[in-house]
């Protein structure tokens, strides 16, 4: 079946006052991003709904990439058919006897725009089921949750047909809620923490700390391919690789065992409010989970938190690892997050961290170190880069095994 | 050359061969080295990974590498008699499997499990109701092969699946050696189906490869215990050359199967219609739906199989006795015993196996030589009609 548009529900959006026009502005843009490589589509973003008309482009393949746009409540494909009821009918006959399995129980809903056409919503919705009762007698009309209902849109240019409607990803258009800074370290959390940021309409920019030698290449490669898995939701997400070796040896030099990861932390969160405020950021978002790690209880947290005073968001705080992973799973960033290469996080991590380090002593130890100093080196070494959905990072020998298998 | 030995090998194809020196150059080092060159290799293995899996229509965490059908087909029955032990010592398989199957199955009935070996009628098929007969409480696994090696009967695996349905606990394992790239990739994948053996050299990849599927949620012990590698089901640096060349050939396998199939259904009827003429000769193999269009088993009466296969090869035309695997021995074929088939005539049997390549010119080339060495035996050996019955 060749369906001639996408029709597109907005999601909350609809009930933001007089934001709605640059709401709706916002998702006009970031639709057409995610459906950049369809050239033949026209996007028309109207007050209530969106209408993609596909002009001949795939409609599944449309459908499989408004599926991870943010904003959207749900869509259809449809079919336009001329004004002349004759020709209606045909349409919808062909399109039930597709879409509908024999047996199914549906019913007819019409919406009318175009007021002076022949039919008005009742006339129509009596019509069509006039028709299908005797073009399709397996079918069942039920007006209390049918297994199908067909949508009839009348319009000035045309009638509307629809059967499917399809979820959308849910959420806020990206961008509407302004620009935050997601601390990427390559584990399961933090890339699931920034496709919740994300789905609220969070703009995120990627800080990722890495300390060669300790840490590889693959390590780095993997953080931009975790952002490339992301990168599908917005179109394209900037990538701020930090240098974090120097932080790293000082501290490991002169702070005591017990506590290395606050103390490092600590840094890190100083360092990414750096990068915000530079960067006009409002927030800083991560993938902390409470209790599930050392530096991830609430002494800890506190302790490190004592650093900024910019809203630390943690999207997964009250999530059970195992939910985390479902979504981990959902959003294809799991298999790369349990790639073993060792991060910054985890080289110079002490045998026994303490789990309720003080923040007081916290720091004590930190008057040990050249803070300011360490932070301007490492503000100075960052590599902003941007990444895009199609962009590899991992797989470099990808053209010739494709070639050779 | 006429090669018609192909279910005992094939011969790898030149672009695959390719691929295996290839890989062998710019990929050889271990998969799980963690430098960039391990990363490399590791990722021509998962692509290898994928591109099967997407061609037998699963995923990629259902497919484990092996070395070959034999390792596939007794790691799946004795990773299953060893991981459900305590829910049942009963396996049923059938009477004309593969040895790997029915030795693996022996070396268990050692261990104290009780092992049912199906029936096969006159024409060399399992029936489902005698498999209903036989599952019992504490049965753990049905093994049964997608195509006999021997005569080339497809069993029922579509209505064993459905029959299985019923009986959820069961392991259901398919011997597919002999049956990928004959067009029976919807009955393989049956969704009660729960673990597929699938042989590289079968499919011109090189000696020594092969794979199986297993079902996601469906445990088995594994028999090769080790590094760790296939997520700790199968130990043993993997094989990636040899993988890659393997995924290549069943890529090219799979391409335009249908027309493969109908081309080898071609040569094997225009051989069926000339040899089953003669009055000595006895079919075996079918030219109904229910064979596989590249097994050609039948039997000059009086004349031992292995006399035949050595006459043909003086037309430099290569064919074998029953199967490879037993054909040294010299003993009768263990499908043709289990059909009951007249020892004096098993022991005739010989087997004409096609792959894609073969072509009706071949047929007639092979039906000529036919002729020459059916007059010359009816020289040196007369049947006398009169005593000998057709078996079937």
């Amino acid at each position: 079946m060749q369906y001639s548009e996408i029709m597109v529900r907005y999601g909350e959006l609809s009930t933001k006052g007089k934001n709605r026009q640059s709401f709706i502005g916002r998702l006009n843009g970031n639709v057409a991003k995610a459906l950049h490589e369809f050239p033949g589509l026209t996007i028309r973003p109207k007050r209530d709904r969106l209408h993609i008309e596909l002009n001949g482009e795939d409609a599944d393949a449309v459908m499989a990439r408004l599926s991870q746009v943010f904003g959207i409540q749900s869509f259809s494909p449809s079919l336009a058919v001329e004004k002349d009821m004759t020709k209606v009918h045909e349409q919808v006959l062909a399109l039930m006897n597709e879409t509908v399995p024999e047996g199914s129980s549906y019913k007819v809903n019409t919406r009318r725009s175009d007021h002076e056409f022949e039919l008005d919503t009742n006339a129509m919705n009596l019509d069509v089921g006039d028709f299908l009762s005797d073009a399709r007698p397996d079918l069942v009309v039920k007006m209390k949750d049918p297994d199908f209902i067909l949508r009839v849109e009348v319009r000035r240019e045309a009638i509307f047909l629809s059967t499917t409607t399809i979820k959308g990803a849910g959420g806020l258009p990206v961008g509407t809620a302004g620009k935050a800074m997601l601390m990427l370290s390559g584990g399961i959390d933090s890339p699931v923490a920034g496709y919740y940021a994300l789905k609220r309409g969070v703009e995120i920019e990627m800080v990722h700390f890495f300390s060669p030698p300790y840490t590889s290449d693959n390590a780095l490669a993997k953080a931009k391919e975790l952002t490339a898995k992301l990168a599908p939701y917005v179109g394209g997400i900037k990538f701020i690789q930090v240098p974090f070796t120097e932080v790293q040896e000082e501290v490991k030099a002169k702070v005591p065992e017990g506590y290395l990861m606050t103390v490092q932390r600590r840094m890190m969160l100083r360092l990414t409010e750096a990068i915000a405020q530079q960067r006009d950021g409002l927030a800083i978002f991560n993938g902390e989970s409470v209790g599930q790690v050392a530096s991830q209880t609430l002494e800890s947290m506190a302790a490190i938190n004592d650093v900024t005073t910019m809203p630390i968001i943690r999207p997964v705080a009250t999530m059970d690892k195992n939910e985390i992973i479902a979504v981990a799973e959902d959003i294809d960033t799991y298999d790369l997050s349990i790639m073993p290469f060792e991060d910054c996080c985890t080289i110079f991590a002490p045998p026994a961290p303490k789990t309720r380090p003080k923040t007081d002593r916290a720091r004590y130890y930190e008057t040990k170190i050249d803070v300011d100093g360490l932070m301007a080196r490492a503000l100075e070494g960052i590599k902003i880069t941007e990444i895009k959905a199609s962009d590899q990072f991992m797989n470099q020998a990808t053209d010739l095994i494709a070639e050779l298998l | 050359m006429i090669y018609f030995d192909n279910s005992a090998t094939t011969k790898a194809l030149p672009e695959v061969l390719d691929t295996y020196r290839k890989v062998s150059e710019d990929f050889f080092a271990n998969p799980s080295s963690l430098h960039a060159l391990g990363g490399k290799a590791d990722e021509m293995l998962q692509s290898a990974r994928h591109q099967i899996a997407d061609l037998i229509a699963a995923k990629p965490s259902e497919i484990f590498f092996t070395s070959g059908g034999t390792e596939g087909d007794n790691w799946i029955i004795k990773g299953t008699a060893m991981a459900k032990r305590q829910f049942g010592k009963h396996l049923i398989t059938t009477s004309i499997e593969h040895p790997a199957v029915i030795n693996s199955m022996k070396q268990l009935e050692k261990l104290g499990f009780d092992v049912t070996y199906l029936p096969v009628d006159s024409r060399g098929f399992i029936h489902v109701e005698d498999l209903k007969a036989a599952i019992r409480k504490d049965t753990i696994l049905v093994s049964v092969m997608g195509v006999n090696n021997e005569i080339g009967s497809k069993q029922p695996i579509a209505e064993i699946g459905d029959l299985l349905e019923a009986y959820p606990n069961i392991h259901f394992h398919v011997d597919a050696v002999q049956a990928i790239g004959k067009g029976l990739m919807k009955a393989l994948r049956h969704p009660r189906v729960d673990f597929i053996t699938f042989s590289g050299h079968k499919f011109h990849a090189p000696r020594g490869t092969g794979f199986i599927y297993a079902k996601e949620g469906r445990l088995i012990d594994p028999l090769l215990t080790g590094g760790g590698q296939e997520h700790d089901w199968r130990s043993g640096t993997e094989n990636t050359p040899a993988i890659a060349a393997m995924a290549k050939a069943l890529r090219l396998l799979l391409s335009d199967e249908d027309k493969k199939v109908a081309q080898q259904q071609a040569v094997r009827e225009r051989i069926y219609q000339h040899v089953s003429q003669f009055d000595n000769v006895t079919m075996f193999s079918q030219l109904s739906d229910d064979f596989a269009p590249h097994v050609l088993c039948f039997a000059i009466e009086g004349v031992r199989g292995e006399t035949t296969v050595h006459a043909f090869e003086t037309h430099d035309i290569y064919i074998s006795t029953t199967s490879a695997c037993s054909s040294k021995k010299g003993t009768e074929s263990s499908t043709l015993a289990a059909m009951h088939v007249r020892q004096s005539i098993a022991t005739s049997a010989i087997r004409v196996s096609l792959d894609e390549h073969n072509t009706v010119a071949e047929a007639d080339a092979f039906n000529a030589a036919f002729d020459a060495i059916y007059a010359d035996f009816q020289k040196l050996n007369p049947v006398n009609r009169k005593e000998t019955v057709r078996a079937i």
